[in-house]
């Protein structure tokens, strides 16, 4: 038997029914596509428009098209590239490490955060193969047998370690979704009424049926893909980090990379699940799911991994300063007061400062505060990838060679442009799939919906504004 | 729900002082045995040793073995005693309701942070030159033969004022959160109530606020600065997680022993799951940082960096190799196959050997941390080793089961106690 303290607050809220849950997320894939959402989807064709042009700029006359010099060999890429594996973490934390946690939370926001760690890990992957300046010889960073050769893939980078971790974590990660996503397809398909609909949704569904059978091997699977998505949140961002780390670059060789850019890559994660989440939960409905609970959950995540983050530049602050090794001093002195401080003033602001704002409990509630500090952690951490690349790379061991970065107008193309390829694959994804786990939400109804308590709950918190107050209907 | 009080049989507690009886015994044995052996070879290379010590490498003798052995285990004891702190606050901020048996456990082990804390300074003040290469003063005069211009870089931090102040500070706010999260732990039992609960989230945050900065530098203050030119920004998190897989392992073997000897009766298999599910994910996060700090420094192989690994698998003639391959087996191979299956994990017997394993381990990790920085290739395993460590277990029991026994083993009015009852995994 399951009990579930008083104290705790619901996790559904409005007195839903399993039925009115399976209304609530299916209305949204079996109407019209509405006026908002077309508009929206626009837009991001657009800015995949500004994606196709760039990249074609970009293959027909090279990399140079970019801004890099002699000495910034690196930059937006690899700035872009790092930042959308970041954010690609936030959805397998979800559905592997929270619920190792037993974080009932995460079943409602887990199917789109799983959504956007895919198409995160889309767009990053842009990032190493448009670099390579020929895609189309991509294949060869894999150990294949090949016949051109003694060629062969150099198994002491960590960016052929990459190659392996990335394409394991994007692979697992989608299997999971995938996996998570069939039933819910079944009872689509079961509503459809159009032919076409009930043909693609069966079709999605692999023909389940929701017998013993069937759950039970579901069951099976998801735990082991648990099991192993767990290590994989954890190994890809170790391994990103190892691409700087592993490396005698002043700056970028520190031991601390792996698990910071881990907590950083959470951090990132949250704050795109937020700013996603919030839209979301606005344009469809869907306040009585994604509750301000669940909003402070994530903020308090926010809290905890911008700490983390806070305490990581900090360390390395003091290390540098600690060790005696000049170059280093130099690099972090450089960061902070160099030609770049504003990139890492805007980092330090947006990553270490904003987020402590959700200290407090007003602001941790409020829809609005989190949708703007949501932001302005996506753009700190963003920046924190630049000034960790371009601040050590743009002075040279050789002064003569010392440089600037500016980015050319296709950097910037393709940068927003994946943005545009990212809303696009959402927004496709949020109207022809259900966006909330539906029968997982409906597992914890009966523990968590706040209704079936006889006696009058006293919430944990005890002054909280009134959240019964959702009611759609 | 029923109010659980521990008794303390006399036999135990006497046998908690024949340890720390049995301790002083073995330490003073070691010592003579140590300082006939120093004697016996001091006889044939005496000038040798003289000529070492004015060049700055001191001879090693019992002093330096004796000292190091108290700070290590008293850096191992505090660590399990601010854990006990730390997990305590975890549980409030995170509203985690399958705990609640072990809430006491994790309470009393902080304990012994007041004690801890003042043998911290004695052990400092008294023996700090056996320990801190840095505390020499003659580094930092210019004219002087054994001028360390690196170290003269960091005096600014490690001067021993400032040191004393940030042992101090960081002591005296662990005692301090500890008290006063006690305060309305024990409150709760007595009045009931929602209020105690509320606030004791508010502490717990300010406290992981307060911890995680102080957890990091009293790991450098304490355990790197022993290698005082070497750094690395990882080592504080590596400290901690070594820290933290002790302290679980501690609440583990204590919640089974009690759980045998008839009390904690809410707590069940599940709970014990739980435990060793901590233990297991945190021994791989202790695996998955000492591989990030080795290999990124065996990668770049930079000489101030790498030095520190090269001194534990191939210096002293391979002194500590062993050492550093028996900490990857007990603290990484051992609780990871061993804890594997969820059977594993809900048995008792399973889950005692891999805490014994993983506590011993964990005191080894200290030990390879800390021995190659003060005794170069003159450290061992003997009496004195062994009585250092029974002297401090049995100070650490005494006072730990003494707060056990303070108040009752189940926090009877906490709110998610009817959670934790009925906790089902």
């Amino acid at each position: 038997m399951q009990h579930v303290s008083p104290v705790r607050e619901p996790l559904v809220t409005g007195g839903k029914t399993y039925h009115d849950i399976t209304e609530d997320v299916s209305r949204q894939v079996e109407a019209k596509p509405n006026i908002r959402w077309a508009i929206a989807l626009a837009v991001a064709l657009f800015f995949l428009g500004i994606f196709i042009y760039s990249v074609y700029r970009t293959l027909w006359f090279g990399i140079g098209e970019w801004g890099l010099n002699k000495t910034v060999n690196w930059a937006w890429d690899i700035t872009n590239f790092v930042w959308w594996v970041g954010i690609g973490h936030a959805g397998t934390l979800i559905s592997a490490i929270l619920l190792l946690f037993r974080q009932k939370w995460r079943s409602s926001i887990n199917r789109a955060a799983e959504a956007m760690t895919i198409f995160a890990v889309i767009c990053a992957a842009m990032f190493p193969v448009l670099h390579m300046g020929r895609p189309w010889l991509a294949y060869w960073v894999l150990p294949l047998p090949n016949t051109f050769g003694s060629l062969w893939v150099n198994f002491n980078s960590p960016l052929l370690w990459d190659v392996f971790a990335i394409s394991t974590y994007f692979s697992v990660s989608l299997v999971f979704w995938y996996l998570g996503l069939i039933p819910d397809f079944a009872t689509i398909r079961d509503r459809a009424t159009g032919p076409i609909a009930r043909r693609a949704y069966a079709l999605l569904s692999f023909g389940w049926t929701g017998s013993a059978k069937h759950w039970s091997r579901y069951e099976t699977v998801s735990l082991i893909l648990a099991g192993v998505s767990t290590p994989l949140v954890l190994s890809v961002h170790t391994i990103v980090s190892m691409d700087f780390a592993t490396s005698v670059i002043p700056g970028w060789h520190t031991t601390i990379f792996p698990p910071y850019f881990v907590a950083g890559a959470i951090f990132s994660g949250f704050a795109m699940v937020l700013t996603l989440m919030l839209i979301t939960r606005n344009v469809f409905f869907l306040k009585d799911y994604i509750t301000l609970e669940h909003i402070e959950s994530m903020n308090k995540v926010i809290i905890l991994t911008g700490s983390i983050v806070g305490v990581a530049y900090i360390t390395e602050f003091f290390i540098a300063w600690y060790s005696g090794v000049e170059y280093e001093q130099y690099a972090f002195i450089n960061r902070a007061t160099g030609p770049y401080w504003w990139a890492y003033w805007s980092m330090m602001t947006c990553n270490v400062i904003t987020p402590q704002l959700f200290w407090f409990r007003k602001i941790r509630r409020s829809v609005v505060a989190t949708f703007i500090i949501s932001i302005f952690v996506n753009i700190g951490m963003w920046f924190e990838r630049f000034v960790i690349i371009v601040t050590s790379l743009h002075r040279d061991f050789l002064p003569s060679s010392w440089a600037m970065f500016s980015p050319t107008i296709i950097d910037v193309g393709i940068y927003v442009g994946t943005l545009g390829l990212f809303f696009t694959l959402f927004l496709l994804f949020a109207k022809y799939f259900p966006v909330i786990n539906m029968f997982e939400v409906k597992t914890i109804l009966k523990s968590s919906s706040g209704v079936q308590h006889s006696h009058a709950p006293e919430t944990m918190h005890a002054h909280s504004p009134n959240n019964q107050a959702h009611h759609d209907k | 729900m029923i109010e659980e009080r521990l008794s303390i049989a006399k036999r135990t507690s006497n046998r908690f002082l024949f340890m720390i009886g049995l301790g002083l015994v073995f330490l003073i044995v070691g010592i003579f045995i140590t300082m006939n052996s120093t004697g016996h070879h001091g006889g044939g290379h005496g000038e040798e040793a003289a000529a070492a010590a004015e060049g700055g490498h001191h001879a090693i003798t019992w002093v330096n073995r004796l000292f190091s052995n108290l700070w290590l285990n008293n850096v191992y004891f505090i660590g399990i005693a601010v854990i006990g702190l730390f997990f305590t606050a975890v549980q409030y901020v995170a509203y985690a309701g399958w705990s609640v048996p072990i809430k006491r456990i994790l309470e009393a082990l902080a304990a012994y942070l007041p004690i801890g804390g003042i043998l911290l300074l004695i052990i400092f003040l008294v023996g700090k030159h056996q320990l801190f290469h840095w505390t020499d003063e003659t580094l930092y005069i210019k004219d002087n033969a054994n001028y360390d211009p690196i170290l003269a870089g960091k005096q600014s931090f490690l001067n021993q004022p400032f040191y004393l102040i940030r042992m101090v500070v960081f002591i005296g706010a662990w005692i301090f959160f500890d008290w006063w999260l006690r305060k309305q732990s024990l409150n709760e039992d007595l009045n009931g109530g929602l209020e105690y609960y509320h606030k004791s989230i508010r502490i717990s945050a300010i406290f992981l606020v307060v911890f995680g900065v102080t957890s990091s530098m009293s790991a450098w203050d304490w355990v790197m600065t022993i290698d005082s030119h070497w750094f690395s920004t990882l080592f504080a998190w590596y400290v901690f997680s070594s820290w933290f897989v002790a302290g679980l392992a501690a609440t583990t073997l204590t919640a089974i022993y009690l759980k045998q000897a008839g009390y904690l009766k809410v707590l069940n298999a599940n709970h014990l799951h739980d435990l060793g599910k901590f233990i297991f994910g945190f021994s791989i996060f202790w695996t998955y940082l000492w591989f990030s700090q080795f290999m990124l420094y065996w990668y770049a192989n930079l000489p101030e960096e790498v030095v520190y690994f090269q001194e534990r698998f191939h210096g002293y003639d391979g002194h500590y190799a062993w050492i550093i391959f028996g900490i990857l087996f007990l603290n990484f191979a051992f609780p990871f196959l061993v804890l594997m299956t969820r059977d594993a994990k809900r048995q008792m017997i399973m889950l005692k050997i891999v805490c014994i394993v993983v506590l011993f381990g964990h005191w080894l990790d200290f030990y390879q941390m800390i021995m190659p920085g003060t005794l170069r290739g003159e450290s061992g395993f003997g009496f004195i080793e062994l009585g250092a460590l029974l002297l401090f277990l049995g100070v650490f029991l005494t006072v730990f089961t003494r707060r056990l026994a303070s108040a009752s083993l189940v926090p009877v009015n906490h709110p998610f106690l009817e959670e934790a009852v009925h906790h089902h995994v």
